[in-house]
């Protein structure tokens, strides 16, 4: 049998995420690798209880608006499942600026949704500690502030550190620019942004492209996340944005 | 009231700093105006957290709009290549802050204390988790060096250059230089040393608005704008 990751709907490539999973989703900065269509297929199906590792707590309706996007109203990326209240976990480097009617802030103090505020680094080498097997890692940022709490520290070579736990996740959904039929992507500018460490530490890892080719149509040298870490593969329709 | 600094000022002040070659990440507001005051004769490698390296101006939207808004900042803002280049993504870019690459930040402060630790990240007044990390505290405790750059007081008058700080540190002892609209304040071993006064100031005005003591320099002279 031919290995063929590609599925030929959005609702069937997330029909396997159910209530309670945990997910990752790539994108925060600007309109590339935000896998679009995947959350909106996951609005449409309305699991619930879901857990959501990502960058942001919010949904960049007013970056886009700023950046003058076309129907930047109608803005999609991570926020629109916690907006839409599918969310009961939330593990972010950026929570939300206070005050800034931010949902996510609502449905924390109303003890909705449980929180997770870490920071950029801690955030990515713990998925990245999750990726590589790894029981945990020594990493030297937050000493003094408020993200030493509760973390083990060590002293080595005279530099204090902090242990990171590894953190993976259920599913990953990321966006890309093209894939082969096994899972290889290359991505297109600064699209990449969480794509590359998500899908290595998610068990089962859902891409979104904007092309797909046959097996032998991407340069092997330019691969940047190897189908080993893909499970799934689905093509975008063309979009305004892009 | 006495004339103090504009932003654009304090950004070509601090922007003097940075060196030929370097590899720099300039945070949000103020920092980013440093871009404006690199002179032609000097190659400075732009660093943006979500995976850019040496990259050029930022994009206005019929630019953007063009390139498929192919490249944008850490702030989502569309920016233009430049020959030269590098794009890869977060994972990579937290390597190269965490393991001392970047040869310097320039981010802006809302306290630095004697001891040069910064709190920038949160206001106290917010409650529970809120706020945005982000970035700041991995590039504040790892990049090679950290210049602040902030108005020297709260709008209140409230000194920000104090004993203590009492807002959410984002590292410890990070800081090895304070570009404010009235002063340029090296941090040492032993504390605050004011180097640079902005013009028609005088060191004693500047300890006034300063809650952590001064050392004035030897060398303490005006800034040359």
């Amino acid at each position: 049998m031919p290995v063929n990751k590609v599925v030929q709907s959005f609702d069937k490539a997330i029909a396997d995420i159910g209530d309670g999973a945990s997910i990752m989703v790539s994108g925060a900065q600007g309109p590339l690798g935000v896998p679009r269509n995947l959350l909106l297929a996951l609005r449409r199906k309305g699991v619930h209880n879901l857990t959501l590792i990502t960058a942001t707590g919010y949904r960049s309706v007013s970056a886009a608006r700023f950046y003058g996007f076309p129907h930047a109203e109608d803005w999609i990326d991570h926020g629109i499942l916690i907006d839409n209240h599918q969310v009961s976990k939330v593990i972010c480097a950026m929570a939300y600026v206070p005050g800034r009617d931010s949902i996510l802030q609502k449905q924390y103090e109303a003890g909705e949704v449980e929180l997770e505020h870490l920071g950029h680094g801690p955030f990515i080498i713990r998925m990245w500690a999750g990726a590589a097997g790894l029981g945990g890692v020594y990493q030297p940022v937050g000493i003094g502030t408020i993200l030493e709490q509760d973390k083990e520290k060590r002293v080595i070579d005279g530099r204090e550190y902090l242990l990171e736990m590894p953190l993976t996740a259920d599913f990953a959904l990321v966006g890309a620019d093209k894939a082969d039929s096994y899972g290889n992507l290359v991505y297109k500018g600064t699209g990449r942004q969480y794509g590359p460490i998500m899908a290595k530490a998610a068990r089962v890892t859902i891409a979104e492209v904007d092309e797909v080719v046959e097996p032998g149509g991407l340069a092997p040298e330019s691969i940047v996340t190897p189908g080993i870490y893909v499970q799934k593969v689905v093509r975008a329709p063309p979009e305004v944005c892009k | 009231m006495k004339e103090r600094l504009d932003e654009q000022t304090m950004a070509l002040r601090v922007a003097r700093e940075l060196q030929d070659g370097w590899y720099v990440n300039l945070g949000f507001g103020i920092p980013a105006l440093c871009t404006n005051f690199i002179p032609e004769n000097k190659t400075i490698f732009f660093f943006a957290e979500n995976g850019l390296l040496g990259f050029g101006r930022n994009a206005d939207y019929d630019e953007a709009g063009r390139l498929g808004w192919r490249y944008v900042d850490a702030a989502a803002h569309p920016v233009l290549p430049v020959p030269g280049m590098a794009v890869f993504d977060y994972a990579e870019a937290f390597d190269m802050i965490r393991g001392g690459h970047i040869d310097c930040t320039v981010l802006g402060g809302l306290q630095v204390s004697g001891k040069g630790d910064l709190a920038n990240w949160r206001l106290p007044i917010y409650k529970g988790k809120g706020g945005t990390i982000g970035g700041a505290m991995d590039l504040a405790a790892c990049c090679k060096r950290v210049f602040v750059v902030m108005t020297h007081t709260e709008k209140s008058g409230k000194p920000k250059i104090v004993r203590e700080c009492t807002y959410p540190l984002t590292a410890k002892g990070c800081v090895d230089l304070i570009v404010t609209d009235i002063a340029v304040i090296r941090v040492t071993e032993r504390g605050l040393t004011l180097e640079e006064t902005a013009p028609g100031w005088i060191a004693a005005e500047v300890q006034e608005l300063t809650e952590a003591s001064l050392e004035v320099s030897p060398n303490l002279r005006v800034m040359e704008l």
